[in-house]
């Protein structure tokens, strides 16, 4: 078909680019070879690999023979006189090779092979060592060779080159039967044999990113295979063979353990196949939140597996157990209560005094048998954490780099965009598409009004007061929800003191917060409507609103935290004074009743001994407080917010005025955007 | 891995594997859903490369691409008859190029090729035309269309010869920030 030749000649040409690419001399002297070789199918037609280098060797004089291929009318060239030909034969180097796509189009597969093998019989003569020929010799012998390139295996076959030009006449007297040819050839000439095996493994190594057919990629794939293979046959004969198929053996061993292991990773990914059918009832950018999600899922667990295994386990493996210091007890006065559900659930209580918070954790220097420094690997894992973060975020950056920065002009190619790239190919469900088709018609319309509208030119001054004032409303609010939040922490201060608080006071902090993250957002949208931006530079006001709302909740709490932490240090000071005070007491009592001075009493039962709040317990205790109930509220968001209102328009339309789906609480969208800030929020917090 | 299938030989399964961008474990995976397509027609022993080809109707039933508008081009472009009647090595092929693994530059080369209606190594305004209706189920105005096609040709059309060339469109295409993920199908 005219339209497959086409292909095949641009494939023809970027065949030969690609050979050529690896070297030029290669190509000269290989057009040399070509055209002995071509005379070596003249002359045998369908010989079989082995005897094409004989062939080659033996019709190297002959030079008068009737050339095969219509480019192959070269008068023959002497081996020795490579240098003459090689200038000939330039010229005629990207001729041959696109009679050779040509050829290899019309599948003439024994013409292909017999070609390769006699470059490859002179290949073997040995090759001052370029590098690449370690590379290709080394993909080749792995003929499973990733793409991915490993390069191992280089050294060795450089060092088997040398072995190789050793005993170079040996190898090219066990290739071919003719000796005197194979003598006479020249070290440039093994040089450029050898370059010519690195091409072929080049090619196999990239076979798959030419965009052939899969027949004539598989032709070229097997030859270039049985190209190298002969190549390597050779080199295994001689002195130090066994050491080189040794050498082979191992290399292709570990790229087949390499394959097997990647293919077993991309078994392993979890909810690889619900995440694909995502794909496909919704769309490529909602199943992106749920990879983003198992992303940081991952990232998550190793922060935990580090903390836990780091600092948690030493403790409770080798720390004082329980009860032992003060530090680690519940003071008396709790104890009757330390076990509530309620009291439990405020994390007051045994959890207090648990490995949970930052309290429980000894000053001691070491830890147990080990002589575990358990202080030193707090530190070393918080920074270990933090860096951990840093270092897998902009790892993740870097590998999305390519794939399109969202930092490009937006007015570039809109609509070429919008054409070609619109179409998510991953849908596969007929109400998707549906939907697809109408939100692509939609947003062609759009923009099409939105080029029309673009001439139109607006009252200008009153656009910019709104917008003024819109964002003046708006920071208002922000302050506004950073004072609410600085004044609940500060209430609930005065709240610790008292005891008898109901279930709102207790919890007040956790439900202002999430309740600011609930109300605000779309009180921004609705301000935002006063602005009457472009919907995309809106959506990103939007968003940098919503976010810096996040940021300032999060930062307004921990202030306030801080704020706490001061008065807390002076009442620790206090505490200190009054505690030193009552051992000196117990210690005075205690003789006293036993009339004998010079005991030394035991140590104060920890329970009694008076202590300080902590303040990085208290701290914890809020944290822990305000993500549980972040947790909780996202539930019941998604519950009845988006679950119990698809259930009420779905069956309550039958029997209602207007059309529910259509109309006002219609079904829940799946907010991408809200989401994902959601989870960083989130992620924040931890 | 365990060696126990049938269908094909070692090195044939290699072979495949160095050519595709797929795991030994996808290529019998794809195999079967090939298989599937028309169980009497494709035989379970491939070792000796029978030419069995589908015809394009049952290719695109497939669940995967049944919903595309584009399926019948993707189908005459990966084809060796161009019509769309496709063997296992045309199925594997296209499934390759279309898979998350293939890099930008061959997804952009076979890109062009499908909205290339006329295969005429150019995409001129009528492919521009009949992409667009495509994509719209034929739901915009002429005047409307006329408007679309005449801003791609501009923001897109380097050379100015009143039409799209694969410099062009590559050109295009890899600033596009979601290209490599709307391209793409999973199977």
């Amino acid at each position: 078909m005219p339209r497959r030749s086409t292909a095949a000649e641009e494939v023809g040409i970027e065949i030969d680019e690609d050979v050529s690419d690896s070297d030029d001399g290669g190509n000269r002297r290989r057009a040399n070879r070509k055209q002995a070789g071509g005379r070596g199918r003249g002359g045998g037609g369908a010989k079989g690999r082995g005897r094409g280098k004989k062939a080659d060797s033996d019709e190297e004089d002959e030079e008068d023979e009737a050339p095969r291929g219509a480019n192959r009318r070269r008068p023959a060239n002497k081996r020795g006189g490579g240098k003459n030909n090689d200038d000939d034969s330039e010229d005629e180097a990207p001729k041959k090779k696109r009679g050779g796509a040509a050829n290899r189009k019309k599948g003439g597969k024994a013409q292909e092979s017999e070609e390769d093998d006699s470059d490859d019989e002179k290949g073997k003569k040995g090759k001052k060592g370029g590098k690449k020929g370690g590379k290709e010799e080394d993909n080749g012998k792995g003929k499973k060779g990733d793409v991915k390139g490993k390069d191992k295996g280089k050294d060795k076959d450089d060092d088997k080159k040398k072995k190789k030009k050793k005993k170079d006449d040996s190898s090219s007297d066990s290739n071919s039967n003719s000796d005197e040819e194979e003598e006479s050839m020249s070290e440039g000439e093994m040089a450029r044999l050898m370059e010519e095996v690195e091409e072929k493994k080049k090619l196999i190594a990239n076979i798959r990113n030419k965009p052939w057919r899969m027949k004539r990629r598989l032709t070229l794939l097997k030859e270039a295979q049985q190209f190298v293979d002969k190549f390597e046959g050779a080199l295994g004969k001689g002195k130090g063979r066994k050491w080189y198929a040794y050498k082979v053996m191992m290399t292709k061993k570990w790229i087949k353990f390499q394959r097997d292991f990647e293919n077993f990773k991309t078994a392993c990914i979890p909810w690889e196949r619900k995440i694909k059918e995502v794909e496909s009832h919704f769309g490529s950018s909602v199943a992106s939140y749920f990879i983003f999600l198992r992303w940081m899922y991952g990232m998550n667990l190793v922060l935990f597996g580090l903390t836990f295994g780091l600092v948690v386990i030493p403790e409770v493996l080798m720390g004082l157990p329980y009860g032992s210091i003060p530090r680690k007890t519940v003071p008396r006065a709790e104890q009757d209560t330390a076990q509530d559900y309620s009291v439990l659930m405020d994390f007051n209580g045994y959890c207090k005094y648990s490995v949970l918070f930052y309290g429980y954790y000894n000053n001691q220097r070491t830890v147990g048998l080990l002589k575990f420094r358990l202080p030193l690997s707090y530190l070393m894992v918080g920074i270990g954490s933090f860096g951990y973060s840093l270092m897998v975020v902009i790892r993740t950056m870097a590998n999305n780099a390519d794939v399109g920065g969202g930092d490009g002009e937006e007015g570039e190619f809109t609509f070429a965009w919008k054409m070609f790239t619109s179409w998510d190919y991953l849908i596969g469900n007929a109400e998707t598409a549906d939907n697809k088709y109408a939100s692509i018609t939609t947003s062609f319309k759009e923009s099409i009004v939105d080029e029309q509208e673009n001439q139109k030119d607006e009252n200008i001054h009153l656009r910019r007061f709104l917008r003024v004032l819109a964002n003046f409303l708006i920071t208002c609010s922000l302050g506004g929800s950073g004072y609410l939040i600085y004044f609940v922490v500060k209430r609930s201060q005065e709240f610790a003191t008292r005891d008898d608080l109901s279930w709102y006071e207790k919890n007040e902090l956790e439900i202002v917060m999430s309740l600011l993250g609930l109300v605000c957002p779309p009180l921004f949208e609705t301000i935002a409507e006063l602005e009457d931006y472009h919907p995309r530079i809106a959506l990103k006001w939007q968003l940098g609103r919503i976010f810096a709302l996040f940021l300032g909740n999060l930062y307004t709490f921990l202030f306030a935290l801080f704020d706490e932490v001061n008065d807390k240090l002076e009442e620790e000071q206090a505490i200190m004074n009054a505690s030193i005070w009552a051992m000196k007491e117990y210690y005075a009592n205690y003789s006293r009743l036993l009339n004998d001075t010079d005991a030394t009493p035991p140590p104060m039962n920890p329970a009694d001994v008076i202590r300080g709040p902590c303040w990085e317990t208290a701290v914890g205790i809020e944290f822990v407080k305000l993500t549980i109930s972040d947790i909780q509220v996202t539930y019941l968001t998604i519950l009845i917010g988006d679950f119990a209102r698809a259930v009420i328009v779905r069956f309550l339309n039958y029997c209602w005025c207007w059309d529910l789906e259509a109309g006002f609480p219609s079904y829940g969208e799946f907010d991408i955007s809200g989401n994902v800030l959601g989870l960083a929020f989130n992620q924040g917090m931890i | 891995m365990g060696n126990k299938q049938t269908i094909f030989t070692a090195q044939q399964l290699d072979a495949y594997q160095d050519c595709t961008y797929f795991t030994r474990k996808e290529i019998l995976r794809l195999f079967y859903r090939y298989r599937d397509l028309a169980p009497q027609l494709v035989p379970l022993d491939y070792t000796n490369q029978p030419d069995v080809k589908l015809p394009y109707e049952l290719i695109g039933s497939m669940p995967e691409l049944k919903d595309n508008p584009f399926r019948q081009r993707i189908a005459e472009v990966f084809s060796e008859d161009g019509e769309g009647n496709m063997t296992l090595d045309n199925f594997l092929d296209m499934f390759s190029v279309l898979s998350e693994m293939a890099p930008r530059d061959l997804k952009a080369y076979y890109a062009f090729k499908i909205y290339d209606f006329n295969n005429d190594d150019f995409i001129c305004k009528s492919d521009l035309e009949k992409t667009l209706n495509k994509l719209t189920r034929n739901e915009l105005t002429e005047d409307e269309v006329k408007m679309v096609c005449e801003k791609v040709m501009d923001e897109a059309d380097l050379d100015n010869d009143g039409r799209l060339s694969l410099e062009d469109f590559q050109h295009m295409i890899n600033r596009a920030p979601d290209f490599l993920s709307t391209f793409h199908i999973r199977i």
